[in-house]
């Protein structure tokens, strides 16, 4: 009995021994094989439209993507597949911040992504500095970035700020009017809200200066859904162009109400969601000539293929603005990684100074921001084009006047 | 002895942070506030029966005036401004509507919230110029901690001396019947508004100490109305009359709405609609009350 039982607990022992030893290695191995990789968006709330349009999507697309061609490339030339670590911030701040300490310090994930919108990338720019993970703050609109770069040193701000589209948009109007085709009258409107305040800070001395006249000026609340007064005050001003810092529900009633009341000015332009597939849906069909933030180089054969392997795996094409420049933040990425691994302060510093093939071209950041952008687009045979910077590589002409609805 | 067990328990609470992770400590601060946030509601909402969803009213003028503030003054006078911002404005609307009642106190409540996000965006656009503050002050995440703990236990502790005082007395008789109560002495408008404020400064507080974990104030970002239901939610599933009913609700529900929204980001909003039906028609008078009835079906048996 005893000689049994000294045997099995002997034999138990070390059964027990090697399969722990197997379930660390097994861990071991498990952990060297995958690159966790964890993101909080928002799948429910106010920011919930944004993120499922340009943030969720193009972070599931290039996971599929990496993952089929047998993971991420490391510095050794290993493959390792990528591991998802996803929970919904439910939009509000609280939770935002909350999940990153959670993906930080509970999971302990190899990288974070960042949520959508400015806002939320504000808020977890601190914690991703102290716990020093590298943020490629894409959806993130702000005149600030060079501050916040300076402040947060691994923060990358991809998007430009308000100031720069709002040029932007003044250069496009200035050549038009210059060229004898609109007359220097402008009505213009914008969304009370941290991003419409931002561009018309930014446009109302830029069209001064290039010797504009703001015939109409005027803002209105988020969540307003009847623009039948603004639209009339614009079309009652005189003024040749129109011009909306609007959010996607305002720039889409703002289509609709033009259209049922024959409003046709020579100039028509909306914010965001002017550049969302939807768009000429919503428009009616009728998108031509509409000029809209941001923009693509339509005719490069890697945007091209973005949008068809986009269309593939989503089942609807991308927005020709933010998209691109998120999936490409993520090529920067892996190109990164693929270069010095996954050392948070190595990753940085390469992100900061490497240069990157992306479905952009190339790029390159200047003090941790990407200037290199598209500031004005238009629709232009059922492509929505970008027609502002000029003077860069695959700008379109712009079409003024815009034809009638 | 009844002291003591709420002292031990505080002092045990104020030291976890040490020994927790950043995640562990940030589930800290959510129960916390909502543990105040429900409270503060219930101090007022519990005896009287108004039900208020003007939470987010108070919680969001708490980080605005920190937004505001955090560059000019030194965080404590910020505090104290937060307290007589959210003081003020609650004798304010405190004076010109406690009148109403039922529905019509619910509805009201609900658009307060609404107007005061209205107003400041109004000002921001038409007066300063810019929407959107930051906030950048040199707190940890432990100071915030501690400071939602003690506002917490403050909070309690006054409870507990209102309810009984004559002033507890009085808002439970108006919340049984204020006709009633008004031909018994009681000075309705004062004991109402004294309860409104006093609940009022709370909320406006815990905005404020929560704030810094933000940097970014915008109104859209902090008048976010499922703030307002969900400290209903909490205060009614614990038992909104109850001293500790409060703390009882909102500890469980945050840590079930986090696990909810991590695990099942996709279908979480259902599971939660299910959770309010659930709390509705089950515990509708609180937990504590629940308890309270099964054990005296309990004892009767026997």
């Amino acid at each position: 009995m005893i000689g049994i039982t000294r045997r099995t607990s002997l034999r138990a022992l070390s059964l027990g021994m090697v399969s722990a030893a197997a379930m660390t290695a097994g861990m071991a191995a498990a952990q060297d094989d995958t690159v966790t990789i964890g993101y909080a968006v928002a799948r429910t709330g106010p920011n919930a439209t944004g993120a499922g349009i340009t943030t969720i999507p193009n972070y599931e697309l290039w996971v599929d993507t990496v993952n089929k061609a047998g993971g991420l490339a490391m510095p050794d030339g290993s493959r390792r597949m990528i591991e998802v670590v996803e929970y919904d911030n439910r939009s509000a701040n609280e939770d935002i911040v909350r999940s990153i300490e959670r993906l930080a310090t509970q999971d302990e994930v190899d990288l974070i992504l960042p949520p959508w919108g400015t806002g939320s990338n504000l808020a977890i720019a601190p914690l991703m500095a102290r716990f020093g993970y590298p943020q490629m703050a894409v959806t993130a609109v702000t005149d600030k970035a060079p501050e916040f770069a300076e402040r947060w040193d691994r923060s990358f701000w991809m998007l430009g700020g308000g100031h720069d589209y709002a040029t932007g948009l003044v250069e496009v109007l200035s050549a038009a009017r210059d060229a004898g085709r609109i007359n220097d009258k402008v009505a213009v409107v914008s969304v009370a809200d941290g991003f419409g305040i931002d561009l018309i800070n930014g446009a109302r001395p830029a069209f001064e200066e290039a010797g504009f006249e703001l015939v109409y000026d005027e803002t209105y609340p988020l969540g307003t859904s009847d623009f039948a007064a603004i639209m009339n005050g614009a079309q009652d001003s005189g003024a040749d162009s129109f011009v909306a810092f609007s959010y996607p529900p305002g720039s889409f009633g703002m289509t609709k109400t033009a259209q049922s009341m024959n409003y046709n000015p020579k100039v028509f332009y909306i914010s965001v969601g002017g550049a969302f597939p939807i768009y000429p849906g919503v428009a009616d069909g009728k998108a031509e000539g509409v000029m809209a933030i941001g923009g693509v180089n339509a005719d490069s054969p890697t945007i091209q293929d973005y949008f068809q392997r986009h269309t593939a795996f989503v089942g609807n094409p991308p927005d020709s603005w933010a998209s691109a420049i998120t999936y490409a933040s993520l090529e920067m990425l892996a190109q990164a990684i693929e270069r010095v691994g996954l050392d948070h302060a190595a990753l940085a510093k390469e992100l900061s100074t490497g240069v990157f093939d992306t479905v952009v071209g190339e790029v390159r950041l200047e003090n941790n921001q990407l200037r290199d952008l598209w500031w004005v687009g238009q629709w232009q045979g059922g492509s929505f084009r970008a027609v502002n910077p000029a003077d860069k590589e695959g700008a379109s002409e712009p079409v003024i006047p815009k034809p009638e609805w | 002895m009844r002291l003591i067990l709420p002292l031990i328990c505080l002092a045990v609470l104020a030291v976890l942070p040490l020994h927790f992770s950043d995640y562990g400590l940030g589930l800290l601060i959510g129960a916390a506030t909502y543990v105040t946030l429900a409270s503060a509601w219930a101090l007022f909402s519990g005896h009287t029966h108004y039900i208020s969803l003007a939470t987010v009213a108070f919680y969001g003028a708490g980080a605005y005036t920190v937004a505001v503030l955090n560059e000019v003054l030194p965080y404590p006078a910020i505090l104290l401004c937060a307290a007589v911002i959210g003081g003020t404005l609650a004798l304010i609307v405190g004076l010109s509507t406690l009148r109403l009642r039922g529905v019509y106190f619910v509805i009201f409540s609900f658009g307060l919230a609404e107007l005061i996000r209205q107003l400041i965006t109004w000002y921001e656009v038409n007066v300063t110029g810019t929407l959107g503050r930051y906030i950048f002050l040199d707190i940890t995440t432990r100071q915030i901690y501690w400071q939602m703990l003690a506002l917490g236990a403050a909070t309690i502790a006054l409870t507990a001396w209102i309810m009984r005082a004559r002033l507890g007395l009085a808002l439970r008789v108006i919340g049984d019947d204020e006709t009633v109560a008004a031909h018994s002495g009681v000075n309705l408008a004062r004991v109402k508004l004294i309860a409104f404020v006093l609940s009022s400064v709370i909320l406006t507080l815990a905005g404020a100490i929560t704030s810094p974990r933000y940097v970014y104030v915008e109104p859209s970002i902090v008048f976010n109305p499922t703030v307002s239901f969900l400290t209903v939610i909490m205060a009614l599933l614990g038992g909104a009359n109850r001293l500790w009913g409060p703390a009882l609700g909102a500890v469980p529900l945050f840590l079930v709405f986090e696990f909810l929204s991590s695990n099942f980001p996709d279908t979480y909003p259902i599971f939660l609609g299910l959770l309010f039906i659930g709390v509705v028609f089950v515990v509708p008078d609180g937990l504590i009350s629940a308890a309270e009835r099964l054990t005296r079906r309990g004892q009767v048996r026997a």
